[in-house]
């Protein structure tokens, strides 16, 4: 589903260049768990942004279900990031002005539903992550859990078949972190493909398959996972 | 989406309450200044008998000297003589015909201690209320007999006959003017056109007079022109008043009703005929140089608006320039804020153009409500400008806004926000996706 070849993305400041990915190759099948974990500043967001369309990638080629993204317009490109990819990120990214409900229709709006299909999904998908009782609350209202769990919620809302979860539990302490992991691995069950970024080896455990990146790279000797399970206890 | 968009545009405006207001106030401001002058302008502009734009003629012989024109290249002069107005009046070749001039009389209100005062007249004949759609009130104009009688009838303006008369209708009552008695044939209702295009040379933005009486009669009782008088040629040394009559000096105002193009086209003949006919007698010495302007065309003619208008209104215009840029400036900063919320939506599936339609959306709100507030700071500034002229009647009935204006101080202020939004939204729309999100 997922097949990166080569990537490489480059950040260009005045005075510094970064390589950020250099030669990322990666395929992602369909169903699948992955993990990826890494030193900070290896490049893992960096692969996860491209990975999601929400970025340029300088050179290589990536295709996303069999398509070559570089081909794909804005139009096209929102489209694909709107109704394929679920995204999760570590900060949570809801938007304070708004409502639960109306957090976790922002996505449903540029899909074009019509109202009565939205609030389905909406009420469908919030059920889902325990909020129900909660549709109606700024986001300020709720607990760093429940706010991730919000999220969760509009990345599913849209039904994706592709989530990105960047450190979804890097604000969370290990007992919600426990129960978002739980979530994550119920929708991959039901068979979203999840990419997750994380670096707490306990928690990559968790997923099927473990990516390790370093210097921007898809490292082969990554460290055993038998050594995460001892480091998560 | 344009529903959903408008509750965004409420949501971000209240979250932003102090730059939203700040971008209203810079282009309510704006378009107040723009508004204000442009309202003067339109009221200094308009044309009060556009009805009858086709039908009326302000009458031009050139009976000026050979070797200097009236107006350089070869401009006609804007008023005629004694000479010509009453051979052109005589002639009656018009459907209608009215010669006229500004003058004064000495009311003497009835009762004992009200006290005569001066007020201004105008000496016209009978066809100047029809031809000009004159309202009235009580009574009509009078006859064209008594034009030819030289008959002591004058017709009042409403505010005269309310406080002669306190506003009854006194029409057949006596009013003594200068020692002489007068019959009322009827009095105006508001009679109030601006510009006053029956007489531009004599301040167009002058209220009209408040006492009109037969022109024949103003002649023979050597009635004084309080108006302009311009002579190319001196009078004849103790001819006196037979001798200015006699004159080539321009200080009547003559105007001529024709019905349809073949009618005007007569007249035009008619015109060039008489002038080639006095040229026999040695009057005219210069090319034939006859016109006939409608009331548009003769206060064009005349730059009735003046060229200060139009650099005032510049200046407005380059304030409305500043006021946006500021606005430009705002919107940059209001982008910056909600570049998170940008970036977010363009990850949830936003794509440019309805990030576009966004804040195209939120813009034209603003827009909305700096028109709005516009519309009172025209207001207050059209207040201004008539308590800074105050001493001037004219402004009083100058400074008045009506729809088709606010519907333009709208409209301009919307177009206005959009112009400054361009900009910024183009920015916004640019962000990439992930570069705000990148917290972590
Ligand atoms: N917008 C950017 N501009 C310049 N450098 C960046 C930018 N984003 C990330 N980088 C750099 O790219 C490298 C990879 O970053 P990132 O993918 O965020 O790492 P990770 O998520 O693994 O910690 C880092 O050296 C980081 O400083
Ligand atoms: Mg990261």
């Amino acid at each position: 589903m997922l097949n990166m070849k080569n990537v490489s993305k480059v950040y260009r400041t005045d005075t510094v260049e970064t390589h950020a990915l250099r030669e990322f190759s990666l395929i992602v099948e369909e169903g699948e768990f992955v993990s990826v974990t890494g030193p900070s500043g290896s490049g893992k967001t960096t692969f996860l942004n491209i990975a999601g369309l929400l970025e340029d990638l300088t050179d290589g080629a990536y295709e996303l279900d069999g398509r070559d993204i570089s081909k794909l317009n804005d139009k096209e490109r929102s489209r694909v990031r709107n109704e394929k990819i679920g995204f999760i990120f570590q900060s949570f990214n809801l938007i304070p002005e708004l409502n639960i409900f109306d957090n976790v229709d922002v996505p449903l709006r540029y899909r074009g539903f019509n109202a009565d299909e939205r609030k389905r999904r909406i009420e469908q998908s919030i059920e889902m992550v325990g909020l129900g009782s909660r549709m109606q609350h700024l986001p300020a209202q709720l607990s760093g859990g429940q706010q991730q769990r919000v999220a969760i919620a509009r990345a599913l809302a849209g039904e994706p078949r592709f989530l990105l979860a960047d450190e979804p539990t890097g604000n969370l302490d290990s007992q919600m972190a426990d129960s978002v992991l739980d979530l994550l691995a119920e929708i991959n069950a039901a068979g979203t493909t999840i990419i997750m970024v994380t670096h707490e080896l306990g928690l990559a455990d968790r997923a099927r398959r473990n990516i390790f990146v370093r210097d921007g790279q898809v490292s082969d000797n990554a460290p055993e996972l038998h050594l995460a399970s001892m480091a998560a206890g | 989406m344009f529903r959903y968009y408008l509750k965004l545009g409420t949501l971000s405006i209240r979250a932003n309450p102090m730059l939203s207001a700040l971008m209203v106030a810079a282009i309510a401001v704006g378009i107040g200044a723009c508004m204000t002058i442009f309202t003067v302008r339109h009221v200094m502009s308009g044309n009060p008998i556009e009805s009858k734009n086709d039908q009326l003629y302000h009458v031009q012989v050139d009976n000026w000297n050979p070797d200097d024109p009236y107006e350089e290249p070869d401009g006609a002069p804007v008023q005629v003589t004694y000479l010509d107005a009453k051979a052109l009046f005589d002639a009656g070749r018009a459907f209608r015909q009215t010669t006229s001039f500004k003058t004064s009389r000495v009311v003497q209100p009835d009762g004992d201690d009200a006290r005569p005062y001066q007020e201004d007249a105008r000496a016209t004949t009978a066809d100047f209320f029809p031809m000009f759609d004159v309202p009235f009130l009580y009574g009509a104009g009078w006859d064209r007999a008594s034009d030819e009688t030289q008959d002591h009838v004058v017709v009042l303006s409403r505010e005269l006959n309310e406080k002669l008369f306190g506003g009854e209708d006194s029409v057949g009552r006596t009013l003594m003017l200068n020692d002489e008695a007068y019959r009322v044939s009827g009095v105006l209702d508001t009679w109030n056109p601006v510009p006053k295009y029956y007489d531009v040379n004599n301040n167009p933005f002058e209220a009209p007079a408040r006492l009109f009486l037969p022109f024949s009669l103003a002649i023979a009782g050597s009635f004084d022109n309080n108006g302009n008088t311009s002579c190319w040629k001196p009078v004849e040394e103790g001819s006196g008043r037979e001798g200015f009559l006699a004159s080539e000096c321009i200080w009547i105002q003559m105007w001529v009703e024709l019905q349809n193009a073949s009618a005007r086209q007569d007249y035009m003949n008619f015109l060039n005929a008489y002038v080639e006919e006095q040229k026999l007698l040695g009057r005219f010495p210069r090319p034939l140089n006859n016109h006939l302007r409608t009331p548009s065309e003769w206060m064009k003619y005349n730059e009735v608006v003046d060229e200060d208008v139009d650099v005032l209104l510049g200046l407005a215009i380059l304030f409305l320039v500043v006021c946006l840029l500021n606005t430009i400036g705002l919107l940059l900063a209001k982008a910056m804020r909600r570049a998170k919320d940008t970036s977010l939506r363009r990850a949830l599936g936003a794509s440019r153009a309805e990030l576009f339609k966004q804040h195209v959306i939120e813009a034209g709100m603003i827009g909305v409500a700096g028109g709005a507030l516009g519309v009172v700071m025209t207001w207050f500034g059209l207040r201004g400008i008539e308590s800074i002229f105050i001493e001037y009647e004219f402004m009083q009935h100058l400074v008045r806004m009506d729809w088709s204006m606010v519907t333009l101080a709208v409209v301009l202020a919307i177009v206005s926000a959009l112009g400054a939004a361009l900009y910024p939204t183009w920015r916004t729309c640019n962000i990439t996706p992930a570069s705000y999100l990148r917290l972590q």
